[in-house]
């Protein structure tokens, strides 16, 4: 492999990682800290990207407003998903949860193609960002991919701080450990499941309208990255950031590097890699050994 | 047995045997089709229902066997299905064991997540593949049919055939669950399911129990993908999609876990619901969506235990007043 092939797709890489990361975040902070597994969450990241698509194309909003619209409207539906089905459901067994969230699946996809029809819409590349920038000497990479991987590092970033250093990140914390116990301690954790559900679902939005442009904008998108995510949550070890963390990056890593070494077997590399970790590790990279 | 058990019993065999009768081309495939996922659903009941383990991959043996039979008859013209039955059950049974032996090691959630990882990876090993004929699968253009030697005994291009044969299938599929769930093999599985760490202390081989459990269920979702090629005629990547493992686990909960009866009604149910909602709107998913979400957080036991709450407080309330 030539060096500026694998400098492109170790860019690649990371990009798609942040991209993994910013949804994988949302699910295992979900699980970690409400014990609710949330098939769901893809529908998030789908719904931003054709929020996203509506303003700016058929509204003609300015990017900025469209993309924080687009965002604040799924934290709204996320908050709304999260008090009436998902909250009476941290109680009940995975199965239950699995089946719910699975039936919110298909309510959500659905209510896509009857919003914008089946077909795959075509997102652009807003004007600003379009264009290639000279990274060094050999590499020509597109503006807009180094964005993407650039906002998911920032998030990545925030998210650590907020989880590392802040009260709220405390009892996330806390809450991964033993669930329990923080309720016993006195902390009504009610509103603290809200504050981080949205938090969660806001960054699958935020996904969801970044990748827009380079994935395409179809009903069902959200249930083939919703997979991978899990992916990345389980080799990270479920309710670890550091984990997801993790995993986004080696998934990226596995993916992109498969594509060009293994072309044939490309899709099944992840796969192959999250068996390959559970079997050495059954919780994960960085989860808790209980 | 309670009479009224019995006489439904007898009931629903007649009305069975009697389909094919009606010489109605569209109600006999549609039966069949049933029959199909009865087993299929009757198989996952025994891991999630019985021993516990709830499997989101649970299509990739359907899927094995499906294309093991796809292959066996494209590529090395086999349409005798006594020899492909036999074979393809056996391809998903050994699938079932390796998967078994990597995704048993873990439990909870990552077991969920660890055998629709292995699910997804076959889902993607045939549909990138032009030997498994990628995303359009493999159309079977083979008759099948069951015959020693020369003598044919069975003809699966006549529908009738084909529906007696599932019928057959299904009835042998029952009767043997019900019975491993009698045995004490079955009893030790029961156990597993409520409360793993007294039956390890109990002295069980747990994990041996478990492994068991995955590999029958395995190979009896392979006798419903075997079917399913035959029947139908086709094996395509749809069939190893995680949206078909979530739909025969869906099949299992809306008749009730751990009832081997109410998977098989939840089969016919879900088929039915899809397939009628489907006639009456395009936009079927949004009635399976409501309906799946309300099952599960309103009807907890699925129809077999909202059946006999209804018994218990009908006749409860007769006996004390």
């Amino acid at each position: 492999m030539q060096l500026s092939t694998f400098l492109i797709q170790l860019l690649n890489s990371v990009q798609y990682g942040m991209l993994l990361f910013l949804i994988a975040s949302g699910l295992t902070l979900t699980f970690g800290v409400m014990g609710i597994i949330n098939l769901a969450h893809g529908a998030f990241f789908m719904i931003g990207a054709y929020l996203a698509f509506q303003f700016t194309r058929f509204w003609g909003w300015p990017l900025p407003a469209a993309y924080a619209g687009a965002v604040l409207a799924v934290v709204v539906l996320g908050a709304c998903v999260e008090r009436t089905i998902l909250a009476p459901l941290a109680n009940r067994d995975h199965l239950d949860q699995v089946l719910v969230t699975y039936g919110l699946i298909l309510i959500f996809d659905e209510l896509a193609v009857i919003g914008w029809g089946k077909d795959v819409l075509p997102a652009e590349i807003p004007a600003l960002l379009r264009g290639s920038v000279q990274l060094g000497d050999m590499v020509v990479y597109p503006v807009y991919r180094l964005v993407l991987a650039g906002v998911g590092l920032l998030c990545a970033v925030g998210l650590y701080l907020i989880v590392a250093k802040t009260r709220l990140g405390m009892i996330v914390r806390a809450g991964s450990f033993d669930r329990s116990m923080v309720r016993a301690l006195g902390i009504n954790v009610s509103p603290i499941f809200s504050m981080v559900f949205g938090l969660g679902a806001a960054l699958a939005a935020l996904a969801g309208v970044l990748a827009a442009p380079i994935l395409s904008v179809s009903p069902g998108m959200g249930d083939k990255i919703i997979i991978i995510a899990f992916v990345v949550v389980v080799i990270g070890g479920i309710g670890s950031i550091k984990g997801a963390f993790v995993g986004a990056l080696l998934v990226g890593l596995f993916d992109s590097f498969g594509k060009i070494l293994f072309p044939t077997v490309s899709s099944l590399i992840i796969y192959a890699l999250m068996a390959a970790v559970l079997v050495w590790r059954p919780r994960g990279l960085f989860g808790k050994t209980a | 047995m309670r009479p009224v058990t019995i006489i439904a019993a007898i009931v629903v065999a007649a009305m069975l045997v009697a389909i094919p009768l009606f010489h109605n081309a569209f109600l006999t495939a549609h039966a069949t089709r049933i029959l199909i996922y009865v087993i299929f659903a009757m198989s996952l009941d025994l891991l999630v229902g019985y021993c516990g383990m709830v499997s989101l991959g649970h299509a990739a043996f359907f899927g094995i066997a499906a294309y093991t039979t796809a292959l066996l008859s494209a590529k090395a013209g086999i349409a005798n299905i006594l020899i492909g039955l036999p074979l393809s059950m056996l391809a998903a049974a050994a699938g079932a064991l390796v998967i078994g032996l990597l995704t048993l090691r873990t439990s909870g959630i990552y077991f969920i997540m660890a055998t629709l990882a292995f699910a997804q990876m076959l889902h993607f090993l045939v549909n990138d593949s032009d030997f498994f004929g990628g995303s359009d699968g493999i159309l079977l253009l083979t008759r099948f049919r069951a015959s020693v030697g020369n003598t044919v005994l069975l003809d699966l291009g006549n529908a009738t055939t084909r529906y007696y044969t599932a019928l057959v299938a299904t009835s042998v599929a029952f009767a043997g669950l019900a019975l491993l769930v009698r045995s004490p093999f079955g009893r030790i599985l029961q156990g597993l399911k409520s409360n793993e760490q007294r039956m390890r202390a109990l002295g069980y081989p747990v994990a041996r129990y478990k492994l068991g459990c995955f590999v029958i269920g395995g190979t009896l979702a392979g006798l419903a993908g075997h079917l399913y090629a035959t029947l139908t005629s086709l094996a395509d990547p749809s069939i190893l999609d995680w949206l078909h493992s979530a739909q025969v686990l869906m099949m299992v909960i809306i008749g009730g876990l751990g009832t081997l009866i109410g998977s098989a009604i939840g089969a016919f149910l879900l088929i039915e619901l899809i397939d009628q909602s489907a006639e009456l709107t395009d936009h079927w998913k949004l009635i399976v969506g409501v309906v799946v979400i309300a099952v599960t957080m309103f009807g907890r036991g699925g129809l077999v235990g909202l059946a006999s709450l209804l018994r218990t407080s009908v006749f409860g309330a007769r006996a004390s007043a």
